[in-house]
């Protein structure tokens, strides 16, 4: 046992997990009380944000904190350790969460309502916030396991047959990727004698270096899946726009970047001379993401399946920050994560908006917004700008690191991977770019449905009522807004980004909170 | 002991590699139940195997007897085991379901979601 | 299925096997047994229920619906952990209180209260997946 003296605000490392968790038993109880439930839940995550954002001062304060369930001692123990990473990613899926649950009030169905989609979101919800702040590896494959059963569960909600179609693959293609996890576990089991990550982070260098990088290998492979990275993407164009727009701009939004952040931490940090040894497969992975995933968006005519081709090419910005592997690069792939948090959720939102008001899903039948509806048209721009990562906004400042990072990287010895990397960035922003246009181009700009001789307007619009206007338009809006604002008042994130890459790059601090160094056990 | 075990998972990982890549979904989920028990191997040789002494600590004392079984595979294979069985549940339903909705079995014929002939992107702009 | 020696039997193998599960929950922590297999056979119980009354009859007899059962032991489960905010110790660190009732000892523990969320989350999740397999409707 442990002699640690625990204050209740330690508590906050612990807190994103329970409270999700305790609100969604809650509303599993009163699953008659449907106008209960959704204000339960809605206060659940407004508490939550403010536990996220208490945690993510707290740590940018004073470093990582730790937390190791039951009094164990920590490397027996499941240790919660959060740094500044993992503490901010979790506070951006908070924010997400809860403006999602804002708009989920108005696109779901009845019979989805009836059906518990909000347990299942608080259920996501601590899932994601579990993966973010764990610190040991089995506990990651047990929160990547509940974000899966929720995700399923909210994919299937509402048994349409193209979301039947879709929940299979998904479900099949992620069992899959989270028991190849669970294999990469048993080996690192086998050769470390451990699983808490910042005892690994002592432990690996000691240990072989084939089979260091054959576990990497594996979780590489694992993580690709999930963050749905080339050449094991297939799964999230197929499945991501079958559900509700509000399930798919949650999913979107949350999901992959839980794969990447497991990358981020598996690569930089924990596996360091691995990542090493697979830098080429990465530059590989990262170079075909970055391209494959707007030329994609460019080619698909129906709307939700083009932005999850917009989602494929941000995986692939983060893949190259930690393919760079300097300061910059990982700055770079930090910040995309959370950027993607926040415009993708948007886009996919504004999505729902626009099938909403125009019946259809594919955008050669859509046509002629613009003049119905102004500002979706607007929010739609901004955040496609965001995306292709057009200043003011944003997305600007990510990209702009991992051109830095792809310089930095290729400067000191002409590394060809380096300036490959950064032809790929530049080419995914034009490609991106292009895409995005085109969408807003056909969607809002030309007057009706294609191939209408005249391009006569578009009879099928359906304005928006009060209620569908404001419980759509706000939550997106506000998304919007901190696209904006993080986008000309950039310090905070660059701030948020240096350090941090230095905190991946130096996990000195992080295995000091979880308390592993102070001797052999 | 341990390299017999490792060969048997190796097995098992063979047949449920096979078993995916069938078309039938079926087959597919057999697949993911035998790639979840290769690995719950994987993970239980892991812990190196072959010693005799049960992993339970004796009366009065506080820590087990020397050459005791390693209990932490086996708590990682426990959970392992039961978070699988609830994903092979909630598969099982849904291509159940998939079964009757779409009257498919064959993943090949399951393209509502991914329509087979999707249209040319638009060619103005 | 639902012979008439099924029918008349079932009840009874229900009643024990409940009972039994109880026994197996209760006997965890330190002997064979604990909350994940006496949710099992509980559930299994049901199981039996169902397929000899039909699964209409089963929900009947459960009262309330399973997926609430399993929150509330979720929440059980949950609360068991947070009780130790309260002795300034970790999230889940087992708390024991062990007094004499009438000679014997008898040990309440937050483990165990963990172990009966778990009962409860496992019989409420299985009994959910096998009512809607066997409802064979459109309740997924």
């Amino acid at each position: 046992m442990q002699d640690m003296a625990i204050h209740p605000v330690d508590w906050l490392v612990i807190l994103p997990v329970v409270l999700p968790l305790l609100g969604a038993a809650l509303l599993l109880m009163l699953r008659e009380a449907k106008e209960a439930q959704y204000w339960m839940a809605l206060g659940t995550v407004a508490v939550l944000l403010l536990g996220d954002i208490a945690l993510a001062t707290r740590i940018a304060e004073q470093g990582p904190v730790s937390m190791t369930m039951g009094n164990w001692l920590p490397p027996f123990g499941i240790s919660f350790t959060a740094d500044l990473v993992g503490a901010v990613f979790a506070l951006a899926a908070a924010g997400v969460t809860l403006l999602v649950l804002v708009y989920l009030r108005l696109d779901m169905p009845d019979r989805a309502r009836r059906d518990g989609v909000y347990p299942l979101v608080l259920l996501l919800l601590a899932g994601v916030s579990g993966s973010f702040l764990t610190g040991d590896l089995f506990n990651l494959y047990v929160w990547f396991e509940v974000m899966l059963i929720a995700s399923l569960g909210l994919m299937v909600l509402g048994g349409r047959n193209s979301q039947l179609d879709a929940t299979v693959k998904y479900g099949f293609l992620n069992f899959f990727a989270t028991t190849i996890f669970l294999l990469s576990l048993g080996l690192t089991y086998g050769t470390l004698g451990t699983l808490n990550m910042a005892d690994i982070v002592a432990k690996a260098p000691a240990a072989d270096p084939a089979v260091m990088a054959s576990i990497a290998a594996l979780l590489l492979l694992a993580f690709g899946m999930k963050a749905a990275a080339f050449p094991v993407n297939a799964w999230l164009p197929a499945s991501y726009h079958a559900p509700p727009a509000a399930v798919s701009a949650l999913m979107a939004g949350l999901l992959t970047k839980v794969g990447v952040y497991a990358l981020l931490r598996a690569m930089t940090m924990l596996l360091p001379a691995s990542r090493e040894v697979l830098e080429p497969v990465l530059v590989v992975v990262a170079l075909g993401t970055l391209i494959l995933g707007p030329l994609g968006a460019i080619a698909e005519t129906n709307l939700r399946r083009a932005l999850g081709f917009l989602v494929i090419g941000g995986i692939g910005a983060t893949v190259t920050g930690i393919a760079l592997n300097n300061e910059a690069g990982l700055a770079g792939a930090a910040t995309y994560v959370l950027h993607a948090m926040l415009t993708i959720t948007g886009l996919y939102l504004v999505a729902g908006l626009i099938e909403a008001m125009t019946g259809e899903t594919d955008t050669r039948r859509m046509g002629g917004l613009y003049a119905a509806a102004s500002l979706p048209s607007v929010l739609f721009f901004v955040l496609m700008l965001a995306v292709a990562g057009v200043p003011p906004f944003l997305g600007f400042w990510p990209k702009l690191l991992l051109v830095e990072g792809g310089i930095a990287g290729w400067a000191p010895n002409w590394d060809g991977w380096a300036l490959a990397l950064w032809v790929g960035v530049l080419v995914n922003a034009l490609l991106t770019l292009i895409a995005g246009s085109r969408l807003w181009g056909h969607i809002f700009w030309r007057a009706g449905h294609e191939s209408a001789e005249n391009e006569a307007p578009n009879p099928d619009l359906r304005r928006l009522d009060r209620r569908a206007t404001w419980l759509g338009l706000a939550p997106t809006a506000v998304l919007t807004l901190a696209v904006f604002l993080l986008g000309v008042w950039p310090e905070p994130l660059l701030g948020f980004g240096k350090q941090a890459a230095a905190g991946l790059l130096q996990s000195a601090d992080y295995v000091a909170a979880t308390g592993v160094a102070g001797g052999e056990p | 002991m341990d390299h017999l075990v490792a060969l048997l998972a190796g097995i098992f990982l063979t047949a449920a590699i096979y078993l995916l890549l069938s078309r039938s979904l079926i087959r597919m989920l057999l697949g993911l139940v035998l790639l979840g028990n290769g690995v719950n191997l994987v993970i239980l040789v892991s812990g190196r195997l072959g010693r005799i002494v049960p992993p339970i600590v004796p009366e009065g004392a506080k820590v087990p007897m020397a050459g005791a079984a390693n209990p932490l595979p086996q708590a990682l294979i426990l959970t392992a085991i039961v978070i699988g069985f609830a994903m092979f549940a909630f598969l099982l339903v849904l291509a159940y379901r998939a079964y009757q909705s779409l009257d498919a079995d064959d993943t090949d014929k399951m393209r509502v979601a991914e329509p087979r002939n999707a249209p040319k992107p638009p060619m103005s702009y | 299925m639902s012979t008439l020696i099924f029918r008349t039997i079932a009840p009874l193998l229900t009643a024990v096997m409940l009972v039994f599960s109880v026994f197996v929950l209760l006997r965890g922590h330190n002997e064979p047994g604990g909350g994940f297999i006496g949710g099992l056979i509980a559930a299994s119980a049901l199981a039996i229920y169902g397929m000899a009354m039909g699964g209409e009859a089963a929900r009947t007899a459960l009262n309330v619906h399973p997926l609430a059962m399993a929150g509330f032991g979720l929440a059980l489960a949950g609360l068991s952990g947070v009780l130790s905010l309260a002795f300034d110790v970790p999230f889940l660190t087992g708390l024991w209180s062990i007094f004499d009732l009438d000679g014997s000892e008898v040990a309440l523990s937050t483990p165990m209260v963990f172990d009966i969320g778990v009962y409860f989350v496992v019989f409420g999740t299985i009994a959910a997946v096998a009512l809607a397999l066997e409802s064979d409707g459109e309740d997924a």
